[in-house]
């Protein structure tokens, strides 16, 4: 704690010599953490609303994320799809000319297609299971799985389908490789084991397969090309290639901008925005409620202390200082604890909930640092006020 | 001559506005001298504390002006006025004014620090303090823990430690029992007060009036009496 205070008010160490703390800052952290209670009832307002923003803000991120995983694990550079299409999940087929056409484009290294669809597995026993099947370009097999068991070419073997070992995995009876089941009346056969970074949303197991056979086992509509996955020759092409398939009266995105598309959805379009950013606002408004009363609750206890060093030649700037120190300092150690919490509560539940969908991002840890360093900013603020306004002449009256 | 360590002219204070205002000073003048032991005694409301907090810089006078030394505090704005009270004026608050979660030392420290001073070398010299005031041994324990004649020691030992010119004393022996405030004002006078030093006391204690070295009666927000008493 003390390496902590020093590198908190940057006068630690230097170079290995030891450089004193500031004095008033030093004064103001033993008048805080020595008040045990006080001090632990602030950390914990603190806590409590960081874990409540990190949890609601990680959830909402796993969603996000999981939302896209098959742009995560496609892993194409860049998507064409057509412009209707709103999530990766949510496809619109479009007619083969346009990836005959998207191969004819200026700065295209290479395109293929790509078949994104559900359907209705039934499982040895007898029972149905809905399962996403995505179709691999039979000739490159771009944004294949990496295999766990099996071998990548015995997806050409008759019948065969790679099973995603995530979440969902056993919902499929845990399959292995020669496992057998039917897919709208078609024999399918698990000829390997996969892995990879993302599961998705829905809560269905996922198969690869090859486009013709995807195309053939599922019942589709006119036109069956889920997307056009494309490898520009060059990052200067990218811009171009969405140019020209504009033009073509459809819709090119990098890999990001397709995760953002799905995450705009989500966030603008089904309610979970704003039910996160009420979240937000809520744990934000208890957090202040608690730790702000409280540390203006411990100022108040404290005055008598400030104006006794007011009235002994402590300048306004030197109890300001004190007091954003104090501020800052439960603060940033409430949320650092907070965090902590978050991290720890989300991997329990990720033990017993393989699906669970909570994430940490950088975005979560920077939402709930901004909000922390607000409540620390109002909290120090009403305390500053009352402390300037003490008259040394009240504490000398008694 | 002795040299004039604080001198007030004129000074008038009121408090409170039209019906409810009253008149704390009355164009009071005053001039303490370095070495000597002034005390200020009165009945309360007679205007005692606001004297002593005009003096030192807490409270500005409605009228009239403060000198101390050379200079005329109640012209300094409020960060040079914290800064002469820091430097020249030592306090010891009738409440004693101690931190219970710092130790008996680091209390003592407070002024030095406040001044910048290193934080171990301020505690460190904070101990050498609690030694003149005969609390050696009790550096490390709150100050909550000391009995009240030895808070009042630990409160010298802080106004002490700035080595300040003016010792400012409000009530010293209002929390404390008879003999004890008598041994705190035996004491203050024989080691703490010096020719290089002035003692501003006030008090309604009579049965420490043989400390002072001059006794000022205030009634009723003047200066009304002077009581020269000999050297002990």
């Amino acid at each position: 704690m003390h390496n902590l205070l020093q590198i908190l008010t940057g006068t630690g160490s230097a170079a290995g010599k030891e450089m004193p703390v500031k004095g008033t800052l030093k004064l103001a952290y033993k008048l805080l953490v020595n008040d045990t209670a006080k001090f632990s009832a602030l950390l914990l307002g603190i806590i409590f609303a960081v874990f409540l923003m990190m949890f609601v803000t990680s959830m909402f991120v796993g969603v996000l994320n999981h939302a896209s995983a098959t742009v995560i694990n496609i892993g194409s550079t860049i998507w064409i799809m057509d412009p209707a299409v709103q999530t990766v999940s949510n496809t619109v087929g479009m007619p083969d000319y346009v990836l005959d056409a998207v191969r004819s484009m200026q700065g295209v290294k290479y395109a293929v297609p790509l078949y994104s669809g559900g359907g209705l597995a039934k499982l040895s026993d007898g029972t149905y299971q809905s399962v996403s099947i995505i179709g691999l370009d039979d000739t490159s097999l771009l944004g294949r799985p990496e295999l766990v068991e099996g071998k990548i070419e015995d997806i050409y073997a008759e019948s065969g389908f790679i099973a995603v070992r995530d979440a969902e995995f056993s919902k499929l009876e845990d399959p292995h490789i020669g496992s057998e089941f039917e897919l709208n009346d078609n024999r399918g056969v698990i000829v390997g084991i996969a892995k990879v970074a993302t599961s998705g949303l829905y809560g269905t197991p996922t198969l690869y397969t090859t486009y013709e056979r995807a195309v053939q086992y599922l019942p589709n509509p006119r036109y069956t090309i889920s997307y056009v996955l494309v490898e520009p020759k060059s990052a200067a092409d990218v811009q171009r290639i969405k140019q020209q398939v504009e033009a073509l009266g459809y819709l090119a995105l990098t890999k990001e901008e397709f995760m953002q598309r799905t995450a705009d959805f989500f966030v603008y379009k089904t309610g979970g925005g704003t039910n996160m950013l009420i979240m937000v606002i809520i744990s934000f408004m208890v957090g202040l409620s608690i730790s702000g009363q409280t540390f203006y609750t411990f100022i108040l206890e404290n005055l008598e202390r400030f104006g006794a060093l007011k009235a002994i030649g402590a300048k306004s700037r030197d109890l300001v200082g004190m007091i954003l120190f104090q501020a800052t300092f439960t603060s940033f150690i409430g949320y650092g604890l907070g965090v902590g919490l978050s991290v720890l509560l989300i991997w329990l539940a990720k033990l017993r909930l393989p699906s669970y969908a909570a994430m940490l991002s950088f975005g979560n840890l920077a939402i709930g640092l901004a909000m922390v360093s607000i409540i620390a900013g109002i909290s120090s603020y009403a305390g500053i006020r009352r402390v300037l306004r003490i008259d040394p002449f009240e504490i000398f009256r008694g | 001559m002795p040299r004039v360590a604080i001198q007030a002219k004129g000074l008038v204070k009121w408090f409170g506005e039209g019906e409810a205002k009253t008149t704390a000073l009355k164009e009071v003048d005053l001039e303490a001298y370095f070495g000597e032991m002034v005390y200020i005694v009165g009945p309360s409301g007679s205007g005692k504390t606001t004297l002593l907090s005009v003096l030192s810089g807490i409270l500005k006078p409605d009228a009239g002006s403060v000198q101390v030394e050379d200079i005329a505090i109640w012209t300094l704005d409020a960060d040079r006025l914290a800064e002469f009270r820091l430097n020249k004026i030592g306090f010891v608050f009738q409440d004693f004014h101690l931190f219970p979660r710092l130790t008996t030392a680091e209390n003592v420290a407070i002024p030095l620090i406040l001044k910048k001073k290193e934080w171990d070398a301020s505690v460190r010299e904070a101990e050498g303090y609690l030694e003149i005031v005969g609390l050696k041994g009790r550096a490390e324990i709150p100050p909550v823990k000391l009995s009240g004649g030895e808070q009042q020691r630990v409160a010298i030992a802080r106004a002490m430690v700035s080595q300040p010119d003016i010792l400012i004393m409000d009530e010293p022996t209002a929390s404390l029992d008879g003999d004890t405030g008598n041994a705190i004002l035996s004491f203050v006078r024989k080691n703490i007060l010096n020719e290089n030093r002035c003692i501003v006391v006030v008090t309604h204690d009579s049965r420490i009036y043989e400390f002072a070295t001059r006794i000022l009666q205030m009634e009723d927000g003047r200066l009304t009496r002077t009581t020269e008493k000999s050297a002990q």
